[in-house]
């Protein structure tokens, strides 16, 4: 009955300006530190200054002689309440998950580590007390690089003292096919004509850089037994089952909320610590507590990402043509393992072959413990990683062979006609049009004219070089098929699900298991329910992360939103409005099947004067003074969506570099996005997102990295020293879509949230690469602060004296 | 987040300052825009007694013409020294330099004289005061003293200021007729502190350069003269190539320092890259 | 540490208290006197979500302390159009050109655009990405941001 409902005047596809501005702008937001309840106690933890270190000594009591101190602890105050913070992805059958409690016990193992709270009637009292524990640190030798802790005598991380294998090796994921799939076979085969090229890239550590700092408030003075959690997080429904578990609280008593959170990206995608410790301490004293993170805190202890070591080989033939490619890495998770620590580099397996067509494909992959800081998810999670190794290697490639970067990728992606089409790695990609987007970049770019400039610049030797990066990409995310994440030994599954009630006054609620913080769900949503339902959009209120009043989601991360809860949207609306035609025929006397439903009302075929609005049949829903038999009152429906498949966007994206070869210093000349998700809900909101990603790409390729130092210290501990980038170190962008639908999601929607910051690394990075070939250079070291360009220079000239 | 606690006292003269400084002993901090103390205090990596806050003394503010001088409050923001008339007429260097400093909110509470007493090796007004041949002038139990910027900038974080002594104001001489000047500031991010900054000022006469002054951010523990340039480009012409000689030993005698944002061995390199741009533009070339 | 009494008008209304001396105040504002529109992103001065006008002017308020602001005018991105229904053009024009994802950026974006504004009311893109270089955002990377404020610039007659 789907072709009755009236699409043509649908709010799919408008840029509507967002209902979620009004408050934002005017300051009237409930983020989690706004929240503000009388008696509230105050937490503060104090945190290793080591990497590791046995802590031979610890007494808080000194902390509880300061004023307004309430209680403090440490592992052996906390007793059988410092919960283990779970790894729900444990990805190989004898990978080594060792114990991760909310505060550390008996030995430190990077700098940040929880080794204490002080609990106190103000934060400022809090912050004071710390400095009253006494703590005894017995140095052990750190272990930073991967290299060298994977070297035999390596120092380890969980040493075999402690219950572990006494090895810094997490894990080894082979992906190895043997005979003709693999990639020495492959290469052997086309004999002569191989070319293979080599490369180590090293995808820095980066933090994921969150606006809003971390924060909760645990409150045991709800009604009946429960304990609210206020939680800054993009996963509070993950984040009820998890607590429940950690904590052994009923999960029917616990009621997680998300208020207003201020950006993830990933880093919010966790249970961390000290949500486990507030939760805890709450229960035990009867008191609502809060904690709220500095930003200094969150350098060391809020999950970073990447930092992969990648060891990639890719194989021609001469006149192009791919043949198969090898990745090895290591990757680094840390000193634990967070939620889904594991199995972050095994996203990325699926896409090093990326758009491109080849024969063979080997991927391995070992994780390894180091005395830094836990990695898990950000922004792309695994796929940035992979995008940067095959998009840099393929302009390797083209230099090796001497075509034309573009060429190269333009012969050996899969054509518009070729879809559905399984790749290599075994996904089965089911649409994409790559001339399409890349066409529409060129003719956005200006390709030929800047290649002319760039000819012009280094016949003169201008001391500003030009270089031009391409990115052709795609990415997989709509996490996920619930089957494939078993398949993967992922714990939970894919599905969303969402709940639309028709109310009697009209207004339409529609309760969403995604969890929005920033991605304009309020809006997206109710613009998929009007479309359906008829009803104006304001006229929709979207309810979301509060477990109490949204109970049933898997959350917000791996651009899942619309590509999996958009479907759950759809479904609820398209059954309300069959119970409602139920109703609606009853009232008007007609069988269902001589309804129509457009705009919003239930129109008798032939006879449009006779006419019942959603609105009066959800008010008859409500008296059920005259329902048909059998129908029960109240206008609602629900949906659980467990998606088919994942998503696949995809696009070009064009880089013009400007490189001072005296300072080494870049500049964005011109960027040029043009993305694939398929058909978009708002346009404009989805232009915000390729926006937000891309910078984050950027500043990855250009601005930030994590540093440590030989002992484990933190050198970029605060954003004086982790620079973020602002407005005035960047460029405007040209962004474009082309639209492709998905064939596997029935609104033909793809997702957007991560692609600009999957695209763009590379792109950049290209870029400099190719202004500075000429010169000898084939690699730049990430982040291309002006030093390490200059160095790559230096080398290059160096090398060829 | 939340500095450790201290005390308070805000007095209205200069005399009161001192007398407060006194009173607090070696723990005492004077604070006025304190936008360069504000971020210590947070971090706990200072834990003052008592904060002396020379903001309400109404003498430490603004600008005055003196004859071969200006007179600049130490109290002044970098926002008023960057828009400042008399500034931007007889000391555009000092306006320029000001004016890359932070960022605007930064600049409408930190002051000029913060910035020179703080002595931050990458901070720029003192290198800009350096080649303005500027002159501190500071009040202590003592009465006043009158402090040359060579002799200013002690060491890292170190001014020649006594813990008793205030900051009055600033005496900047006026650059007379046929004077360039130029600051160029190297930072990895907008936000970030400079890598290297140089601050130039060219006077030329007829195509010929006649006196030139370098100084140099974050290439030691204080901000230094490049005087082999400067000896340099006395008498040489104002061309490009000359200044490009002159600037190849702009990292002599430096000491900067290998962080996380350069090497020492990099900064060297840019003293040299930038000196030439800086004087280029300062000399008009 | 005695407590120090400070009289601070915000967004219009008198405010008088007792304060410790080291207390800053961003937390003033959000603790003692419930004005939690206004933020707290780092603890280096970098982020700049803590912007308000300070006697006119932009500042962050995590680096003036509380009783540097007695006797002072503070006005908040609470304060810029209070009321319901009321907006300020710099609000509107976030609104139109989506200048704004999550939002906790945003008070301190648009006090910035608004202090820009006043001291330049036509700025060329450049001068915007300038002016508000003291501001961090992770959600939009800018480029609506840079187009809000153009906006804003227009619909307040400057250009």
């Amino acid at each position: 009955m789907t072709e009755t409902m009236d699409v043509t005047g649908s709010a799919i596809g408008r840029p509507l300006r967002r209902k979620e501005d009004a408050r934002l702008l005017h300051g009237q937001t409930n983020w989690t530190d706004n929240i503000q309840l009388a008696g509230t106690l105050h937490m503060a933890v104090l945190r290793s200054p080591m990497a590791h270190a046995k802590i031979a000594h610890i007494d808080v009591s000194p902390a509880l002689e300061r004023p307004h101190v309430v209680a403090a602890f440490s592992a052996k105050e906390l007793g059988e309440l410092n919960g283990a913070v779970p790894c729900v992805w444990p990805v190989t059958d004898d990978i080594q998950m060792p114990p991760f409690h909310a505060l550390a016990v008996d030995k430190v193992r990077h700098v940040g580590d929880c080794v204490a709270v002080v609990i106190a009637n103000t934060k400022y009292a809090a912050a004071d007390a710390l400095d009253a524990i006494d703590v005894d640190y017995e140095p052990l030798p750190a272990v930073i690089d991967m290299e060298a802790a994977l070297k035999q005598g390596s120092v380890a991380v969980h040493d075999a003292a402690d219950g572990s294998l006494g090895t810094n090796r997490c894990y080894d994921f082979p992906l190895k096919p043997t005979g003709d799939g693999s990639f020495e076979a492959a290469v052997k085969a086309a004999g002569d004509d191989a070319v293979v090229v080599k490369r180590r890239f090293i995808n820095q550590r980066i933090i994921a850089g969150f606006m809003e700092p971390r924060a909760v408030v645990a409150s045991p003075m709800g009604m009946s037994n429960e304990m609210t959690v206020w939680s800054a997080t993009q996963i509070p429904h993950v984040l009820r089952v998890l607590l429940a578990l950690v904590t052994g609280l009923p999960e029917n008593t616990l009621r997680i909320v998300a208020p207003d959170v201020g950006g993830g990206f990933g880093g919010k995608l966790q249970l961390y610590r000290e949500e486990v410790l507030a939760v805890q301490i709450a229960r035990h004293l009867g008191r609502t507590v809060k904690w709220v993170e500095t930003r200094s805190e969150d350098m060391v202890s809020s999950h970073h990402g990447r930092d992969q070591i990648q060891d990639i080989q890719i194989a021609a033939t001469k006149d192009g043509k791919l043949i198969g490619m090898k990745v090895d890495l290591l990757a680094n998770m840390g000193a634990y393992l967070q939620i889904i620590t594991p199995g972050i580099p095994l996203l990325g397996m699926f896409m090093f072959p990326a758009i491109y067509k080849m024969d063979a494909y080997e991927f391995s992959c070992t994780g390894v413990f180091t005395n830094t800081t836990p990695t898990d998810a950000i922004r792309g999670a695994g796929r940035p990683e992979a995008t940067y190794a095959i998009e840099r290697i393929m302009d390797e490639l083209a230099a090796e062979l001497g075509m034309d970067p573009l060429k190269l990728r333009e012969m050996n992606w899969i054509k518009n006609t070729e879809f559905p089409y399984t790749t290599v790695a075994g996904l089965a990609y089911d649409s994409g049009n790559y001339e399409a987007a890349t066409e529409r970049a060129l003719e956005l770019f200006g390709y030929d004219e800047l290649r002319a400039e760039q000819e012009q610049r280094r016949a003169s030797g201008d001391p500003v070089q030009l270089g031009l990066g391409i990115s052709t990409f795609t990415e997989m995310c709509g996490l996920a098929p619930s089957r494939t994440l078993g398949a993967l030994k992922y714990v939970a599954g894919g599905w969303e699900h969402c709940t639309i009630r028709a109310l009697p006054t009209g207004k339409i609620e529609l309760i969403t298991g995604t969890s929005p913080h920033g991605q304009g769900h309020e809006t997206a949503w109710s613009q998929i329910a009007s479309s359906i339902l008829g009803v104006p959009v304001d006229d929709i209120e979207v309810v979301h992360g509060d477990t109490g009043r949204a109970p049933y989601g898997m959350d917000t991360y791996g651009s899942r939103s619309l590509a999996v809860g958009g479907q759950a949207i759809k479904k609820a609306a398209e059954r309300l409005v069959e119970k409602a035609r139920i109703i609606a025929a009853h009232q008007l006397e007609c069988s269902p099947d001589d309804l129509d439903f457009i705009q919003g009302e239930f129109r008798v075929k032939g006879d449009p004067a006779k006419a019942q609005p959603l609105a009066a049949v959800a008010f008859e829903a409500f008296t059920a003074h005259n329902l048909p038999d059998g129908v029960e009152p109240t206008l609602q429906a629900e949906a659980t969506v467990d998606p088919n498949d994942f998503s696949y966007p995809h696009g070009t994206h064009l880089a013009a570099m400007e490189v001072d070869v005296e300072t080494g210093k870049v500049k964005i000349r011109k960027y040029v996005a043009v993305d694939d998700c398929g058909v978009q809900v708002n346009p404009l909101i989805v232009e915000g997102q390729v926006h937000g990603g891309l910078v984050c790409g950027i500043a990855q390729a250009l601005y930030e990295g994590v540093e440590y130092d030989s002992d484990g210290n933190l050198l970029t501990a605060s954003l004086a020293d982790y620079l973020i980038p602002s407005a005035a170190d960047l460029p405007s962008f040209i962004t474009d879509r082309t639209e492709t639908p998905s064939t596997t999601n029935p609104l033909g929607t793809k997702g957007i949230g991560e692609a600009g910051a999957i695209a763009s690394t590379p792109a950049i990075i290209n870029g400099i690469v190719d202004a500075l070939r000429p010169m000898g250079v084939t690699d730049v070291k990430m982040p291309a602060t002006p030093e390490n360009v200059w160095r790559a220079i230096q080398a290059a000239q160096g090398g060829a004296q | 987040m939340i500095p450790v606690a201290f005390d308070y006292t805000k007095p209205s003269t200069v005399d009161e300052a001192v007398q407060a400084l006194i009173a607090g002993g070696e723990d005492a901090k004077v604070i006025s825009g304190g936008q360069s103390l504000m971020p210590v205090l947070r971090l706990r990596m200072a834990a003052p007694s008592v904060l002396v806050d020379v903001g309400g003394i109404a003498e430490m503010n603004g600008v005055s013409d003196d004859g071969d001088h200006l007179l600049i409050g130490s109290n002044t923001t970098h926002h008023d020294v960057m828009n400042n008339a008399l500034v931007k007429q007889h000391a555009g260097l000092l306006a320029m330099t000001a004016a890359t400093v932070a960022d605007p909110q930064i600049r409408h509470r930190g002051t000029l004289g913060g910035s020179l007493a703080h002595a931050d090796p990458a901070g720029d007004l003192p290198t800009a005061a350096l080649a303005l041949e500027c002159v501190m002038v500071a009040q202590g139990p003592k009465g006043r003293r009158e402090i040359a910027a060579k002799d200013f900038f002690v060491d890292y974080f170190t001014s020649a200021l006594e813990s008793d002594e205030v900051l009055v104001a600033i005496k900047v001489p006026k650059m007379g007729d046929g004077w360039g000047y130029h600051y160029e500031k190297f930072n990895r991010t907008a936000q970030a502190w400079a890598t290297v900054g140089v601050a130039a000022a060219v006077k030329r006469q007829n195509g010929t350069i006649t006196e030139a002054r370098v100084a140099l951010t974050n290439m030691g523990p204080s901000p230094i003269r490049a005087s082999s340039v400067e000896s340099a480009l006395a008498g040489a012409s104002a061309s490009a190539d000359a200044i490009a000689a002159a600037s190849t030993s702009a990292a002599d005698g430096t000491r900067p320092t290998s962080d996380l944002h350069a090497t020492a061995e990099f900064r060297e390199h840019l003293a040299r890259v930038l000196t030439k741009r800086a004087v280029a533009q300062a000399a008009g070339v | 540490m005695t407590h120090v009494p400070i009289s601070v008008t915000v967004d219009g209304a008198l405010y008088e208290a007792e304060v410790e001396p080291r207390s800053l105040l961003v937390h003033f504002l959000r603790e003692d006197i419930g004005r939690v529109g206004t933020v707290v992103g780092c603890d280096t001065s970098n982020c700049g979500t803590c912007t308000v006008l300070l006697n006119g002017r932009s500042v962050k308020s995590c680096s003036v302390l509380a009783v540097q602001a007695n006797g002072a005018n503070v006005l908040t991105i609470q304060g810029l159009a209070e009321g319901d229904g009321n907006w300020h053009p710099v609000q509107q024009a976030f609104k139109e050109c989506h200048g704004l994802q999550c939002g906790y950026c945003t008070p301190g974006m648009v006090m910035s655009a608004v202090d820009l504004l006043q001291e330049n009311p036509s700025p060329s893109e450049e001068e915007i990405r300038e002016g508000l270089e003291g501001c961090l955002c992770r959600c939009t990377g800018y480029h609506n941001i840079v187009k809000s404020v153009q906006f804003a610039a227009e619909m307040m007659g400057g250009k």
